[in-house]
């Protein structure tokens, strides 16, 4: 299995706004994480919307983000974090 | 349904209110369905049994699976490890084919489940997810004001111990396992099942006290 990412490395979830059927939430947009855990390949849903499975499947990681740094004026404490499934494609170093 | 925001996309609410009739979805769903049948790629009874399947699970199935976990050491390990071949190896189900994975409450961190983007829920252990963890107000505060939220669920978190949310926002699905309470060392398997609440399993209380 080769994936672009490893536990621990530092990642971007890209900016991008383009319509679909997209499952990288628009609140983490933008925010910077590390790689919590490396999970399987599966079919990129935003192809799959379209009917187009064959050769779609992408690297799927979870993604740990500080609360603090995600919501301007967060409210909890500074120990607060969240994870998420982010696809590949949606990733870029940081 | 309540209409107390201004977009107009044609995007069906989450919450299930049926005073408006069918929505636009839930007449594509049926057109499709009708469609399947006529061309006999499936038929009406099947849909039903599919239905009474998923209909058939209540969340006293995680509740056993937790128990299990808690008086077997080597099978927490194993769930923890992965979710999916544990549940299997436990005789559940996977009816859906979704990826299990199962999150241990501790005293540094308390997990928390959502799905901002609908309503992802481990199905087959738990049924079919609470009309309140499919709102809007729930997905969104989950992620954005935990702690009060929790507080709302009667939950208060020590700030000393980290939140972390669990944001099922693609193709896993996540099981909280409640920390095993203080004073329930002498509980049977079946009798610790009945301090694991639906709820605990989310993460949005804590697994019941002996009494």
């Amino acid at each position: 299995m080769t994936s672009r990412y490893a536990v621990g490395d530092r990642v971007r979830i890209c900016a991008r706004y383009a319509p679909g059927h997209v499952r990288t939430p628009f609140y983490v947009r933008g925010a910077t994480g590390h790689i919590e855990r490396v999970l399987d390949k599966f079919l990129d849903p935003e192809r799959e919307a379209f009917g187009i499975n064959a050769g779609t499947e992408t690297q799927l990681y979870r993604v740990r983000l500080n609360q603090s740094a995600l919501w301007p004026g967060y409210t909890g404490e500074p120990i607060d974090t969240l994870e998420l499934e982010i696809f590949e494609h949606w990733l870029e170093p940081a | 349904m309540t209409h107390d925001h201004d977009h107009t996309e044609p995007h069906a609410p989450i919450e299930v209110d049926v005073s408006d009739g069918p929505d636009y979805f839930e007449v594509m769903v049926h057109a499709l369905q009708e469609l399947l049948v006529d061309k006999g790629l499936i038929d009406a009874d099947e849909v039903r049994a599919r239905l009474e399947l998923i209909d058939s699970v209540e969340p006293s199935r995680g509740a056993a699976l937790i128990a299990r976990a808690w008086t077997d050491p080597a099978f927490k390990q194993r769930l923890l490890a992965d979710g999916s071949a544990a549940i299997d190896e436990f005789g559940i189900d996977n009816y859906d084919g979704t990826h299990l994975i199962v999150i241990e409450q501790t005293p540094e961190v308390h997990n928390l489940v959502v799905c901002t983007l609908c309503s992802c829920y481990p199905r087959p252990v738990l049924g079919l997810p609470p009309d309140w963890y499919k709102s809007r107000a729930y997905r969104a505060r989950a992620v954005r004001d935990p702690r009060g939220l929790l507080r709302e669920f009667g939950t208060d978190i020590p700030p000393e111990v980290s939140i972390r949310v669990h944001d099922s926002n693609a193709n896993m699905r996540y099981l909280i396992m409640p920390m095993r309470p203080a004073g329930s060392e002498s509980m049977t398997e079946a009798e610790l099942a009945n301090l694991i609440t639906r709820d605990s399993m989310i993460g949005v209380t804590v697994a019941r006290l002996p009494r």
